[in-house]
């Protein structure tokens, strides 16, 4: 089974390298861009016994830091 | 009285040394060399430090990794029994990625390394970590980090405040650090995690000593015991 965790900043905590990538995008001419967030994709290629519970778990124990990111599960195929 | 003392090395750790050496020059003892792949800690340790570095390459997030590896298990241990326990750099991140102490450093808010010498308020000089500083004085002390950037909630930013446990605060912004906040106490008082190196500052070569009341006073406090 695939599973995709995206992790990003929960809103309010402020995201340099999201605010960079809104800078070089403004210098690259695109106008109209009000924000930049920049998270993290990770990929896992998982037992299909794994049950929700323990995707939660490898989310909250190590892939996402719930101090300062927010995470959502998808279950690719 | 011999001072025991335990510095734990992970892979990507280059502090390590300087830490060890400095614990060595004030308490007269080396310090015991631990490896994080260990099970256990030796036992009757009067002092723990995690040092600075790049633990497993900063992979995922500074500090995520050490903070699951085996040894982490003995030292929370330890911590919660009320053993002193230095977190310096990669060491302060390790120590919040375990909950050992409370919020998170992020990347710099400049994107940048920031290699230089800060000055900071002492802000707590009760704690077995800071007894040996003045109130109210200003320190000088190296940093070198990219995810220096301390992040908590206002709430706990108020709690932290309210019940002393700042214990350092950059006298101005040098990360992006929410308050200038430069090192946290736990409740206890007994678990330090700072991003600036106090080890670096122990001796006349180094430039300064300013850091070097920090490891004095972690010893006084044990003959104290």
């Amino acid at each position: 089974m695939k599973i995709r965790v995206h992790v990003s900043l929960k809103p309010g905590v402020l995201d340099p390298q999201g605010r960079a990538v809104h800078h070089a995008l403004e210098g690259l001419g695109f106008d109209g861009v009000d924000d930049v967030r920049v998270g993290r994709l990770i990929e896992l290629d998982v037992a299909d016994s794994t049950d929700d519970a323990a995707l939660t778990d490898m989310c909250e124990k190590l892939l996402a830091n719930t101090v300062i990111e927010n995470y959502r599960i998808e279950k690719v195929a | 009285m011999a001072f025991r003392a335990a510095v734990i090395t992970f892979p990507g750790s280059n502090c390590d040394r300087d830490m060890a050496v400095a614990i060595e020059q004030v308490s007269g003892t080396a310090p015991i060399r631990v490896w994080h792949g260990d099970a256990h800690l030796p036992e009757d340790l009067d002092f723990i430090a995690l040092p600075g570095g790049f633990s497993y390459g900063d992979y995922l997030r500074s500090g995520a990794m050490a903070a699951n590896s085996p040894i982490m298990q003995s030292v929370k241990r330890r911590a919660e029994k009320g053993v002193p326990v230095l977190g310096v750099c990669n060491g302060f991140q390790v120590l919040t990625e375990a909950g050992l102490l409370p919020g998170a450093l992020m990347r710099n808010a400049s994107q940048n390394f920031i290699c230089r010498t800060v000055a900071l308020s002492v802000e707590n000089t009760q704690s077995l970590f800071t007894a040996g500083y003045d109130a109210g004085s200003t320190i000088h002390i190296p940093v070198a980090h990219h995810d220096g950037n301390y992040f908590a909630d206002d709430e706990t930013l108020d709690r932290l405040e309210g019940e002393g446990r700042v214990a350092f605060r950059y006298t101005e912004p040098c990360n992006g650090s929410r308050r200038d906040i430069a090192g946290v106490l736990n409740a206890q008082g007994n678990v330090l995690g700072m991003m600036p190196h106090p080890e670096r500052a122990v001796d006349a070569a180094h430039g300064g000593t300013d850091g070097r009341a920090l490891f004095e006073s972690a010893v006084r406090s044990l003959v104290k015991a």
